[in-house]
């Protein structure tokens, strides 16, 4: 054994090392990214002092804070259907057998494999032969003509987001000894109060991890938004890739550094939720009285 | 199972308590449970199934449509006059060039991704629960960070006399121009992919006995004879899986070769996108992006077989 601790000992070490170095390559960017977003050099990449003009022009550009309010008001509305549509479909999935479930199975996984550029390429056809059949029929009602905009943008989101939510949800479910809900049954309780009292308690962490993930994914879409998205309204992140096409200046570094930040307080919360997902298994309702059939 | 079959509700047990033999499983019985219980499952499935019908199939369908669909001259869509032209022009010099150029890419960012990935991924399972939990945490802080972001932090670091090319030029090795080539756009792959990569491998090296290796080292096989001989085939499906998960958006991959490879060596995803905007050809986008959907719906289909659901 002698023999082999010291050459394993070394392994170890360089290991260590490499593990370092990946850290560095993972993290450097992003350090150097915030670093120069406080740059008073014109050029970006180049240290000039420090500054906040960056951040002050991001933030007096209307067009910058336009997109934020409508990525904010995306990515609430579509997470909200996406995690009430995912979660029943959770529930179907895990907890029932029925006609067309692998069909159905199948067709949930697609929209999480389907490369980002096909996913875009169909949202801007269907849109566009969609608009065309019912822009009529729309305009003789509301007087003006149906356009791409932000509810194509929220229509689309949603479309991904079911998915994500729900492959989050059931993993939760599958964790999760049925038992319980046998019991409650046992116990005479309806199918509703065993969902409300001790199904739901159980996968509520998993709808929080899956909100989240719906959240950050909505937050981060550049090439389904591009596609969906029409000429009246954008999200941040295609108002940034826009300008990043048009040519880099310190702005985007300062806009770039928000967006990070906000992705960084939603990492946080998502793994406080998966805490509370492996800590879970106490929440079951310590009052089982209140199951009354 | 509880006394009325568990499964069922209340709909069921109003059922029950209308019969006169309540309790006892008769088989007309189990079927009528049988029945609600699919009936109830499908009701909870039908909204997201209605909304996918509508807004993904209907729209993959027209994708379909339209790969067989002739261009106008005014390049818009006739839909009539079905044909394979869309198909035939992959053979085309300049598309084939395309695609060889982004599988080429493809294939580099994932045998990198694999390389680096791989004493990572080992390294994780040999230090203690803390530390490894750690580990992982900060891989998944990039995992989870604004894509976008991450590939402008590189345009960043790459420009021209910026921090790399300053870095590169005080230890003495000259100034380095990468933006805009190849090069950066593997990086900016590499970077934003990697995560694909090592959380598998670390899923399947981490289930692997370790008492093989010790085995295999207490027989006097040599650190290269214990990787080749036990611990790679023992953690093939995570070398699977990881490959699939980091080719597959590497060949679709947009924002990173605009980005860093500023629009040089068109890539498929750019490709496709030209054709729906300035080159205006519909039909062909279209065929191109059924290409593009085969090839990932077939890697996808290996990663379930070779087990990769379970990792």
């Amino acid at each position: 054994m002698t023999a082999t601790a010291g050459p394993r000992r070394l392994a170890h070490r360089l290991r260590t090392g490499h593990a370092g170095l990946v850290y560095l390559f993972f993290y450097a960017p992003i350090i150097l990214l915030v670093v120069y977003s406080f740059s008073a050099d014109r050029l970006v990449g180049r240290w000039g002092g420090f500054t906040f003009e960056w951040y002050e022009e991001f933030w007096n550009n209307e067009e910058l804070t336009d997109s934020i309010a409508v990525s904010i008001r995306v990515a609430i509305i579509s997470t909200i259907v996406s995690v009430v549509l995912g979660t029943l479909s959770a529930l179907a999935l895990e907890r029932f057998t029925f006609r067309g479930q692998r069909v159905f199975d199948a067709l949930l996984y697609l929209p999480i494999i389907i490369p980002d550029v096909t996913m875009g390429i169909m949202m801007l056809v269907f849109f566009s032969e969609a608009i065309e059949i019912v822009s009529p029929t729309y305009e003789s009602i509301f007087g003006e003509p149906l356009t791409k905009g932000v509810n194509t943008i929220i229509v689309s989101h949603i479309a991904f987001n079911i998915s994500f939510v729900s492959v989050v949800v059931r993993a939760r479910l599958a964790g999760m000894d049925s038992k319980l809900e046998e019991a409650a049954m046992d116990l005479y309780a309806n199918r509703w109060q065993t969902f409300r009292h001790v199904t739901f308690p159980q996968i509520l962490p998993g709808i929080a991890g899956g909100a989240l993930l719906a959240l950050t994914l909505s937050l981060d879409d550049v090439v389904v938004t591009q596609f969906a998205s029409g000429p009246g309204a954008t999200t941040l992140p295609v108002f940034v890739f826009s300008l990043i096409r048009k040519g880099v200046t310190p702005m985007i570094n300062a806009v770039s550094v928000v967006m990070l930040v906000a992705s960084l307080v939603l990492v946080a919360l998502m793994l406080a939720a998966e805490r509370l997902r492996t800590d879970g298994g106490a929440d079951v309702p310590d009052q089982p009285d209140k199951i009354s059939a | 199972m509880g006394p009325v079959g568990g499964v069922g509700g209340d709909r069921l047990m109003t059922a029950v308590e209308e019969r006169p033999d309540a309790g006892v499983a008769t088989p007309e019985f189990e079927a009528l449970a049988a029945r609600q219980e699919r009936r109830r499952g499908a009701l909870l499935a039908l909204p997201a199934f209605v909304y996918l019908f509508l807004f993904f199939v209907i729209p993959f369908a027209i994708v379909i449509v339209y790969s067989f669909a002739t261009r106008t001259a005014q390049g818009s869509v006739e839909l009539g006059g079905w044909n394979l032209d869309s198909y035939e022009r992959l053979s085309e010099q300049i598309v084939r060039d395309v695609l060889t150029r982004s599988v080429t890419l493809a294939i580099i960012t994932t045998v990198l991704c694999l390389v680096i990935a791989y004493p990572f991924a080992y390294h994780m399972t040999t230090v203690g629960p803390t530390a490894r939990n750690l580990m992982l945490v900060f891989v998944m802080i990039p995992f989870w960070t604004n894509f976008l972001v991450r590939n402008y932090a590189w345009r960043l670091i790459l420009v021209t006399d910026g921090p790399l090319s300053q870095g590169t030029e005080a230890v003495g090795l000259g100034t380095t121009d990468l933006l805009f080539t190849q090069t950066a756009v593997v990086i900016g792959m590499v970077y934003s992919f990697l995560p694909f990569m090592i959380l598998p491998l670390y899923a399947s090296i981490e289930r692997i006995d370790k008492s093989l290796i010790e085995a295999s080292s207490d027989l006097y096989a040599n650190g290269r004879k214990t990787f080749t001989n036990v611990l790679l085939p023992l953690s093939m499906p995570g070398v699977v899986a990881g490959s699939i998960l980091v080719f597959v958006p590497s060949l679709g991959a947009y924002v990173t070769p605009d980005i860093l490879g500023g629009g040089k060596n068109v890539l498929l995803g750019s490709y496709i996108v030209t054709q729906f905007g300035t080159a205006r050809n519909f039909p062909f986008g279209a065929s191109l992006s059924v290409v593009l959907m085969v090839v990932m719906l077939t890697a996808t289909l290996a990663y379930f077989r070779g087990g990769g659901r379970n990792l």
